[in-house]
């Protein structure tokens, strides 16, 4: 087991690394700090200065070394925009970004499980079908159009609920039912898939023909199974659950780090840009991880070879 | 598909089923009923292009003619609609049919330049991770973490924030970000085939490596880049439009569904038609390219595991 999580750690810090050079590739390489910082009938002396007073003048592997080491620190620089800490900024709004990543999951489970057991049990029968089918439809809906949606229906016409804000669990209802209808068809097919695999190997015949009852059969011998390819799929689509969350919050008016992110964008706002997709990039790292040492954990297999 | 656009591999992941011997005529029958739907499905999207494509002859309307005495119209069936606006008209009475046809341009352009672009980056990489293995292996495979890693819609809002939003930029962003799906499933396909008899004996006769990847190899993983590259057009329809939703993409007054939806999210409380058909459009589009993709796979390759 140590060897596997030493293993999961240099993973993560080579993919960190990675990341970080990616950021700062996008913000120094492709685009030009001081253009967007100074106005463009500036003076050539004006940008040379600035260049220098910012350190853009040196080598690019002394200004990322530098990037890097005060990010480390947790030192972004300052927001263009507010005077304030970058860091500081996206820190405060990561709790809603991860709150309805954790609901729209917690969402997605809860619909994709009866229904990909049901449809594993019942394979070829019309609940199967049907699930196939409202699976199908659901992958090819945008999640920002389900979101306005949701919030005609139940926003504007029948006035249920809140169609934007944060605070009391009514706001949680339409951000985290329209994420969670987004990620809950991948998930049914795993389970579906997963079971059905499980279901046709020896030991669930074994168990069969010890008298163990259909249900224990399904509960304690096949589901355990099965939700491994399940874990381990989520685990890596935690990404794009967070890519998910970051769509549904500029529908829904969420203030998380990617409405601020969009903000930012809008303001050219650059450090808060940056600091915001290496702290998320950060999040799904570290969910990956924690994921990957779970399933290590359930299944011996998996810790000895990879 | 993620949604979603929440998860770009949605469709991509394999849903392994063990084929009982009694269960093999019912999957024929389910195949050969999912090719069906694969047909009609193209017949839709061929429907889609050629609207596309005729747009200045097809269309009802111009799609940038200012009508503000009609604004805001609704639908023809609806009290108030008017027949020479079927769909009802925009907050500056711009005829919404005539700006969907249009707006099907944009996104099938996007659609197919991008994938294009990272289907070329992915199978390159994808071939030469997989040919040549060892430290080119590792070195490609981290970045394909990376970028896995890195929710696909955070990395395109950084790009275009420092790039600024254009149809070029769109395609390149997209076209650059799409590839590492590519290049894992080539990956994993070219290995298999590296052992196989006839490469063996290829390079026993002292062929070239290019000659082997590209004469020998790559015609073997037509079929499976066939398939992703259609279900990646979905995805990357999706993709575009929530960049142009958001003010990102291509700017008003061009249409596009993207921006169409974003601007008719204003008027949702009383005018939801605005938002409503660009989205359907979106909807409608990327369902029958999943399904034509589907259809595809089962045709080319029942058990292509993607």
């Amino acid at each position: 087991m140590r060897r596997y999580v030493t293993r999961q750690l240099v993973q993560l810090v080579v993919v960190i690394i990675g990341i970080s050079l990616l950021a700062f590739t996008i913000l120094h390489v492709l685009g030009d700090p001081v253009l967007l910082l100074l106005p463009q009938n500036a003076g050539k002396e004006e940008f040379e200065r600035y260049r220098r007073l910012l350190g853009l003048d040196q080598p690019l592997y002394v200004q990322y070394w530098k990037f890097a080491s005060r990010a480390v620190l947790g030192d972004f620089g300052k927001s263009w925009y507010a005077d304030t800490p970058a860091f500081r900024l996206v820190l405060e709004r990561m709790p809603p970004t991860i709150y309805l990543t954790l609901a729209g999951l917690f969402v997605a489970l809860l619909i994709a499980l009866p229904l990909g057991i049901l449809s594993a049990l019942k394979r070829h029968s019309w609940v199967d079908s049907l699930c196939t089918a409202v699976a199908v439809a659901g992958q090819a809906t945008p999640l920002f159009w389900l979101g306005i949606m949701l919030i005609i229906v139940f926003a504007v016409r029948l006035r249920a609920l809140p169609a934007s804000g944060y605070g009391t669990w009514q706001h949680f209802l339409l951000p985290s039912f329209c994420l969670g209808a987004a990620l809950a068809p991948i998930t049914m097919r795993l389970v579906r898939s997963g079971l059905i695999e499980v279901m046709n190997m020896e030991f669930i015949k074994t168990a069969r023909a010890k008298g163990v009852g259909e249900r224990m059969v399904v509960v304690k011998h096949a589901f355990r199974n099965a939700c491994i390819p399940v874990i381990t799929v989520l685990g890596l689509q935690f990404g794009q659950l967070l890519g998910g969350a970051i769509i549904t919050e500029t529908v829904f008016a969420w203030p998380g780090v990617a409405t601020l992110t969009v903000e930012s964008i809008r303001n050219q706002d650059f450090p808060v840009v940056q600091c915001a997709v290496i702290l998320l990039a950060l999040v799904i790292v570290t969910a990956n991880l924690i994921v990957d040492l779970i399933v290590g954990l359930i299944d011996p297999r998996i810790r000895a070879g990879a | 598909m993620t949604a979603v656009s929440a998860g770009r591999e949605t469709d991509l992941v394999g849903v392994p089923e063990a084929r009982a011997e009694s269960a093999e005529r019912g999957a024929t029958l389910r195949r050969l009923l999912r090719l069906r739907w694969g047909l009609a499905a193209a017949g839709v999207l061929l429907l889609i292009v050629a609207g596309a494509v005729l747009a200045p002859w097809v269309s009802p309307h111009d799609p940038l003619a200012v009508n503000i005495r009609h604004r805001l119209a609704p639908p023809a069936w609806m009290e108030g609609g008017a027949v020479q606006h079927v769909l009802g008209t925009d907050q500056v009475g711009r005829d919404l049919l005539s700006r969907m046809i249009y707006g099907g341009r944009v996104s099938l352009v996007v659609g197919v330049a991008a994938v294009l672009i990272s289907a070329t980056i992915g199978v390159l990489l994808g071939l030469g991770a997989g040919y040549f293995g060892g430290r080119t292996d590792w070195a490609i495979m981290t970045l394909v973490n990376v970028m896995l890693t890195f929710p696909f819609v955070l990395l395109a809002l950084a790009v275009i924030a420092v790039l600024g939003a254009s149809l070029a930029n769109m395609i390149i962003v997209l076209g650059v970000a799409g590839w590492p799906i590519y290049a894992r499933v080539i990956r994993a396909e070219t290995m298999a085939i590296r052992e196989r008899e006839f490469v063996l004996a290829g390079r026993a006769l002292g062929m070239s490596h290019a000659r082997i990847i590209f004469r020998q190899i790559l015609p073997n993983l037509v079929s499976a880049i066939v398939v992703i590259a259609t279900l990646q057009v979905a995805q990357v329809i999706i993709l575009e439009s929530f960049l142009s939703f958001l003010g990102l993409g291509i700017q008003p007054p061009t249409p596009a569904w993207g921006n169409m939806l974003g601007e008719g999210r204003v008027y949702m409380l009383n005018s939801w038609w605005i938002a409503t058909f660009p989205g359907s459009a979106i909807f409608v589009t990327t369902l029958v390219i999943n399904l034509m993709g589907n259809a595809l796979r089962d045709w080319l390759d029942p058990h292509m595991k993607l």
